[in-house]
């Protein structure tokens, strides 16, 4: 089928954003043609978002978030460290989610032994990642770095110092003692992240580092990025909204990992996005039960499920002026994309046509209750946003 | 003073003066409503003393403690409490190892609450577990400790003995020494005393105190000696079994060297200072044995009696709404 998407605000993270029409033939993104007109009556058009780095594939949650594609996390049961359970994997979710895997760097992703890189490659991964943990002995870490770059594959990284993070649930501060909960300094992530950019300069390798909240490890990225190393990182919007004031009263669904953080280090991550040391904004997607968030904090799993509020809450960062509405679509959709070499994430002519269209204004409030995915575990519960996700197209099919 | 002379409505503007329907911490207290528990404790102190007979005001009642980290001084206290104000007192053990985690706490305090309790007491190894389970049930909640978090009644028999030994807590330096970094002692203590305008010096070595605890309005000393100069409260935290060798101090013997209440330590704190400990007691380790038992200076046993008062008066005053006091219905 072709389309024309007309009366429509483009917006491009490589073209910029302008006001007109989008031609679609088939399942790509076309410069010029005919075909059954869409009158958009001047809502957003944008490329449908890459989520990089979720732990499940939750179509309904997805879907409404405006998500065509994922980056999975190999922390499933079973780990994805097997070329069968990759490729299965891979095949979950089509033809309205297309999964792209992400393999375990080490078997089991235990830490210790290299994992079948390049048979996983074949099997369909599209990255490699030390899941949700560190991999804390340097040489282990040294081999897996020189090993992805042999294999073309780029490592995404959990950064936090293990020796530090062990059994702590929170940041040090006043709030964590307060609460007499378990916590670890924050340098516990630039340690880390220190260590892996050192080890990324020598061997070569290309890193991601899923998640980087804290001023010390975002100064090193910013450093390191200007010393020419292959490094790019992400965020999630709870550690760009809230910081370890939330987890009073010991709220479950605010336990996250790496846990919140300090005021200050919310302030240095808004401004580390503005100014590109950040690369991606994902949803960390990671939808828990009662059976796992209803228990005393310490004993309750880290994570929150955040699919369906990630647009609304990056459009929040546009409002308040921390990142153009381009630049908001090269974090969600451009550069998660080229992270994973997939040729997506812009509106270029030749595309695969993964739109979006917007209403960036329209209100609501986020509630646990009324949440699409599996687990409504969202620590912005009650909170008023604007921007709905109206359409979702994923290669010249309309999902939602 | 007989037992009428508790009649509450007489003497107090009814639940004004303590509006809380649980006691979970003394985070959220106010410094009046503190002073109300003590002067309510004071009397069952002054009761407890001249020996008089049970009181009868919980007959019917039934308390449960629910406690899920071991206990034997705590647990007692609080059934000695209950039992003598005629509450049916029911002590649930259970060991931390058939009922750990998951769903299961809850599913206790929903059994706990379908029994139709009148009032709940309960020890948790997690911080904030007192809280939830509180959030869950029809019934007061009383926290008997909670994992780091806070063991209020610990800190309100604390500050009955040092207001009566030293007649007032407002002013006094007190000086709280040991392992703040994982008590719950140390924290409820830190809020009732500053609240009640007391100075307070926490001192710990480093790797046993906690982050940005100054925030908490206390001064921080890693050198016990100098936080000790005229001190009026010495008191002592318990330092636990697992945490003596390695992680946190080399030994016990070095600990003692640094942190251990020694007379000639003590000598730099008041001629009349009080020294306190909740125990049980490390004798040798954190506490000299002629420190503890000392006449003048230990006030330990006291705080042992005024811990069974406290609690009395904790148990009257959470239950009052349900027994239908006149003013606190």
């Amino acid at each position: 089928m072709n389309y024309r998407f007309t009366n429509a605000r483009i917006v491009c993270p490589e073209g910029g954003e302008r006001t007109g029409s989008l031609h679609v033939s088939d399942d790509a993104i076309v410069a010029d043609g005919d075909g059954e007109a869409i009158d958009l009556g001047g809502k957003l058009l944008a490329p449908a978002i890459v989520d990089l780095g979720v732990f499940a594939t939750d179509k309904a949650a997805f879907a409404k978030g405006g998500i065509a594609r994922i980056g999975l996390m190999p922390d499933q049961s079973p780990v994805l460290d097997d070329p069968g359970i990759v490729q299965r994997a891979a095949a979950m979710g089509k033809p309205e989610l297309w999964v792209h895997p992400i393999a375990a760097a080490t078997k089991g992703l235990d830490g210790l032994d290299l994992a079948e890189m390049a048979i996983f490659a074949e099997a369909g991964a599209r990255a490699v990642a030390t899941g949700r943990r560190w991999i804390a002995d340097s040489g282990v870490m040294r081999r897996v770095m020189g090993y992805a770059r042999d294999c073309g594959l780029t490592l995404i990284i959990h950064a936090e110092d293990s020796g530090l993070t062990n059994g702590a649930v929170a940041t040090e501060g006043e709030t964590a003692t307060r609460l007499g909960l378990p916590a670890a300094p924050a340098i516990a992530e630039a340690l880390a992240v220190a260590r892996d950019l050192a080890l990324a300069e020598e061997t070569g390798a290309a890193i991601h580092f899923r998640q980087v909240t804290t001023a010390g490890a975002l100064d090193l990225i910013r450093r390191a990025k200007a010393r020419g190393i292959a490094v790019t990182c992400g965020i999630t919007p709870p550690h760009l909204y809230l910081s370890d004031i939330d987890i009073s009263d010991y709220r479950t669904f605010a336990r996250l990992s790496p846990p919140l953080r300090s005021e200050a280090d919310r302030q240095a991550a808004r401004e580390a996005l503005g100014d590109g040391t950040i690369d991606v904004l994902c949803s960390g997607h990671d939808p828990r039960g009662p059976e796992e968030k209803r228990l005393p904090f310490a004993d309750s799993a880290p994570g929150s499920a955040g699919a369906e509020t990630l647009l609304a809450l990056g459009l929040g960062l546009v409002r308040d002026e921390v990142v153009s509405i381009e630049r908001l679509f090269a974090l969600l959709s451009a550069n998660p994309g080229r992270i994973l070499g997939l040729d997506t994430g812009t509106l270029r002519p030749g595309k695969p046509a993964d739109l979006i269209m917007v209403d960036p204004d329209s209100p609501w409030r986020i509630s646990a209750d009324a949440m699409a995915a599996s687990a409504g575990n969202t620590p912005f519960d009650g909170l008023p946003v604007q921007g709905k996700v109206l359409q979702l197209w994923k290669g010249g099919v309309r999902i939602r | 003073m007989s037992a009428s002379d508790h009649n509450p409505g007489a003497v107090l503007n009814g639940s004004e003066a303590f509006p809380h329907r649980h006691l979970t911490g003394i985070a959220g207290l106010q410094p009046h409503e503190i002073t109300f528990l003590l002067d309510e404790a004071e009397r069952w102190a002054q009761a407890n003393r001249a020996r008089q007979p049970s009181d009868h005001r919980l007959d019917g009642i039934t308390q449960i403690n629910a406690f899920f980290e071991n206990s034997t001084r705590t647990l007692l206290s609080f059934e000695i409490a209950g039992k003598r104000l005629g509450a049916d007192v029911v002590n649930m053990a259970v060991a931390q190892s058939s009922v750990k985690k998951g769903e299961t706490l809850i599913d206790t305090a929903m059994t706990l609450n379908a029994m139709r309790s009148d009032v709940i007491v309960i020890r948790h190894s997690s911080s904030g577990a007192v809280q939830l389970i509180a959030s869950k049930v029809d019934c007061p909640v009383l926290n008997a400790g909670d994992g780091w978090h806070e063991h209020p009644t610990q800190a309100l028999l604390d500050a009955l003995t040092i207001r009566r030994r030293r007649g007032s807590v407002h002013g006094q330096r007190v000086v709280i020494c040991g392992d703040l970094m994982h008590s719950r002692v140390a924290r409820s203590n830190i809020l009732a005393l500053t609240a009640l305008s007391a100075e307070v010096r926490v001192v710990a070595p480093s790797t046993l105190m906690p982050p940005a605890i100054e925030a908490m309005g206390v001064t921080a000393f890693s050198d016990f000696d100098a936080a000790l100069e005229g001190a009026d409260v010495v008191m002592m935290l318990r330092l636990q079994n697992e945490r003596m060798s390695g992680a946190f101090i080399p030994s016990t013997r070095e600990y003692h060297l640094r942190y251990g209440l020694t007379p000639e330590r003590l000598a730099r704190a008041k001629e009349d200072a009080l020294v306190m400990h909740p125990g049980p007691m490390n004798r040798g380790v954190e506490i000299a044995s002629s420190v503890a038992d000392h006449p003048e200076r230990s006030a330990i046993n006291e705080q042992v009696e005024m811990g069974v008062a406290v609690r009395m008066a904790c148990l009257d005053i959470l239950t009052r709404k349900a027994r239908g006091v006149e003013g606190w219905a």
